[in-house]
């Protein structure tokens, strides 16, 4: 008999252990249970297949640190496959104690690679989200909304982050896998998937112009730039519609430069050299 | 009549994109969570990229582009014919907590062109920094370009606020600093810059007493030269990187390739070097930083002085040491393996950790996403052994990159 579990897609890491230790417990080996992810974000736990039934003298899991932060990353991550690998090196690290230092392993190394797209992931939220000021909020404080769309389950990861950082004003984070709301005292995560909200800040124009002049035209670079910013962020970034027209007028840009004659210095700085030579004169 | 808001700032970004740092980090940790502000500095987030490839972390602007000198790669110059704007200390102060707050930026890179004087200019900038931290309880990044000349209690109270300080050199060799920079001296760049870090390294000291002494520019300083707009070669730009790291201890020195300007000076090249070059400088720079190479090491094998376009440094060097390979994957020490092409710090890591535990084949390096195209020349493994690369004629012609393959048209 194959048990199994159907999980709604947002499962964490806590809820997960629960089951995870249930099937140990019972001496379940992986290739034995069925973890099955529902795309649709259910609320939790519905209908649950029936799980197995923990022995009496079963051994307790244990697991090294690194092995146990390894699996918590892995667990934000959105990949269909991640219970099931998850139990199984879960399993294995039980007679290998080493294993989460063995990247060459096919297991571990899936696992790392995995960890390391949550990372990334968490750094580009920490990058490319904009906030939009919303007007004041309670007792007088500036309140922003920010829309983003993170790949993987990381808001318990990036909110202490954006906590830290803008303290002073109230702020509340919207995306298709929940939210974060602060209000300067309290921290407020949701798994309550999110609908794109309608926001603009005029104060977004003058970055765009900041970002347009600090471009350099003689200078195109446009693979180092998808490769850190790929083009999925493109569209809830608001500088990022200028980049076509930037390339567009770049070339003229530069041949203008390269066309242009030399010019006669402006008037104050004819004055200048000549103040600048009378004091080197003046030196004995 | 005075330009909008924005009009300056177009003018005023514009004029500070020719100085290639933006990085944010080297402050070390800390957030607003006890102060109740805004702001915190930890990795150095770049949170947007230009179609130039660069990265933008920082607000990075002039406070005007108004200059009494007249250095002639720069577009601030007095001799140039570029309109010219200035920002009041609020105006900066306003954009960069305004822009901090929408999360565009990590804090502020603020330069100067040199209006009156030295002080002047100084005491200006300090002024941003020292509201920016006191009335705004701001934690972000602060980088503040210094003024040679300013005077001392400026400085100490400039390193008091800023995370770093920068003075750029400008030009890899004296020679080219007084051809081009005529009213600048290279004595007093590098006076300034042994002034500062003894306070940076005092700043890291306890007092006698055993009390903390007073924060100085936690973040280090950097510089950067400009490569292409003299003769020097790439041997004097990085033996000259080679002094300022550690002679001054700098964190990092920037390599701007000599980019054209609008209303260029006449005694400026006509032609941009190739943007090649001054990548292969920053190839050359990260060897040095976390690779354990000395910059000597690099240009050795270089009859004129120049670093191999074709190959990236690491590479060149392996094939004129090529007696040196092939090492063992499972023996090797760490500083050999990272002289390795192909192999990067984060693989050498997973290497050492995972030989510990059994002993790698060739093939187990694919599983950590390295090219066994790339190490194969230079690797011993279990049940690999490479021909011996000392054996073979030409051997730069074997790695160079190949041609596209031409189509009919
Ligand atoms: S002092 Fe600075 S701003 Fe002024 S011309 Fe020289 S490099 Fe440009």
């Amino acid at each position: 008999m194959v048990y199994g579990f159907t999980l709604p897609d947002n499962t964490n890491f806590q809820e997960w252990r629960v089951l995870a230790r249930q099937c140990f417990l019972a001496g379940l080996a992986p290739e034995n249970i069925e973890w099955r992810s529902t795309k649709a974000e259910v609320s939790l736990f519905d209908a649950p297949l029936k799980g197995p039934e923990p022995k009496e003298d079963a051994a307790q899991p244990v697991l090294r640190n690194t092995c146990l932060a390894l699996l918590k990353s892995v667990l934000r991550h959105s990949d269909q496959g991640r219970f099931d690998l998850a139990y199984r090196i879960l399993w294995r690290a039980q007679a290998e104690p080493a294993l989460a230092s063995i990247p060459v392993d096919p297991d571990i190394a899936r696992a790392l690679r995995m960890m390391h797209q949550v990372r990334r992931d968490a750094h580009k939220m920490e990058a490319f989200l904009r906030f939009r000021e919303q007007g004041e909020g309670s007792g007088g404080r500036r309140q922003f909304l920010a829309w983003f769309e993170p790949d993987h389950y990381i808001l318990q990861t990036v909110a202490p982050f954006f906590t830290r950082r803008f303290t002073d004003m109230d702020w509340v984070i919207l995306t298709p896998k929940g939210s974060i709301a602060w209000n300067g005292q309290q921290c407020a995560i949701s798994r309550n998937p999110c609908d794109k909200p309608d926001v603009t800040d005029d104060v977004d124009l003058l970055w765009q112009t900041y970002y347009v002049s600090i471009f350099n035209p003689a200078r195109i670079k446009t693979k180092a730039m998808r490769s850190e910013m790929p083009r999925k962020y493109w569209k809830n970034l608001p500088e990022t519609q200028l980049i076509p027209q930037m390339l567009a007028q770049a070339g003229a840009r530069v041949e203008a430069m390269a066309a242009q004659q030399p010019q006669e210095p402006p008037l104050f700085h004819k004055k200048l050299q000549d103040r600048y030579k009378n004091k080197i004169k003046s030196i004995p | 009549m005075k330009s909008s808001l924005s009009d300056r700032l177009a003018i005023l970004s514009d004029a500070a994109k020719y100085d290639a740092s933006c990085s944010s980090s080297g402050a070390g940790k800390r957030d607003s969570a006890a102060t109740k502000g805004l702001g915190s500095t930890g990795n150095g987030i770049c949170h947007a990229y230009t179609p130039d490839g660069r990265c933008i972390s920082l607000l990075k602007i002039l406070l005007t582009n108004f200059c009494i000198y007249d250095c002639a790669y720069c577009i601030n110059r007095s001799s140039s014919n570029v309109q010219r704007a200035r920002f009041t200390a609020d105006e900066v102060i306003w954009l960069t907590l305004e822009f901090y707050r929408r999360n565009y930026i990590e804090g502020l890179f603020l330069s100067s062109g040199i209006i009156r004087s030295s002080d002047d200019t100084m005491a200006q900038m300090v002024r941003v920094a020292r509201e920016l931290r006191e009335v705004h309880n701001f934690r972000g990044y602060i980088h503040l370009k210094t003024i040679p000349n300013a005077s001392p209690g400026l400085l100490a109270e400039a390193g008091l606020y800023a995370d770093r300080l920068s003075i750029n050199v400008e030009m890899p060799t004296e020679r080219g600093l007084a051809d081009y920079a005529p009213q600048k001296q290279a004595s007093e760049i590098r006076h300034a810059m042994g002034e500062m870090r003894t306070r940076i390294d005092a700043g890291k000291d306890r007092t006698l007493a055993g009390r903390a002494a007073p924060r100085f520019a936690p973040g280090g300083q950097s510089t950067q030269m400009i490569v292409g707009a003299d003769t020097a070669t790439d041997r004097d730009i990085l033996s000259s990187s080679s002094s300022l790291y550690t002679g001054y201890r700098l964190r990092r020195v920037y390599y701007s390739a000599f980019s054209p300007i609008p209303d260029a000076s006449a005694i400026l090249p006509v032609k941009a070097p190739p943007l090649l070059r001054e990548h292969r400088l920053y190839q050359a720079d990260w060897l040095f930083r976390f690779y354990g190479f000395q910059f000597s090491e690099i240009t050795a094998a270089s009859p004129d002085g120049m670093l191999d376009l074709a190959l990236d440094p690491k590479l060149a060097w392996a094939l004129a040491n090529r007696e040196q390979f092939p090492v063992d994957l499972n023996r090797a020490s760490r500083e050999m393996l990272l002289r390795v092409p192909g192999l990067g710090v984060r693989s050498v890591n997973a290497i050492v950790t995972a030989r510990r535990h059994r002993r790698l084949r060739l093939e187990d390096l694919a599983k950590l996403n390295v090219s066994l195209r790339k190490v194969k020349p230079f690797l011993h493994a279990v049940g690999w052994s490479p021909v011996q690369l000392a054996d073979q004629q030409n051997i730069r012609q074997l790695f160079l990159p190949q041609p596209q393959q031409l189509t009919l048209f």
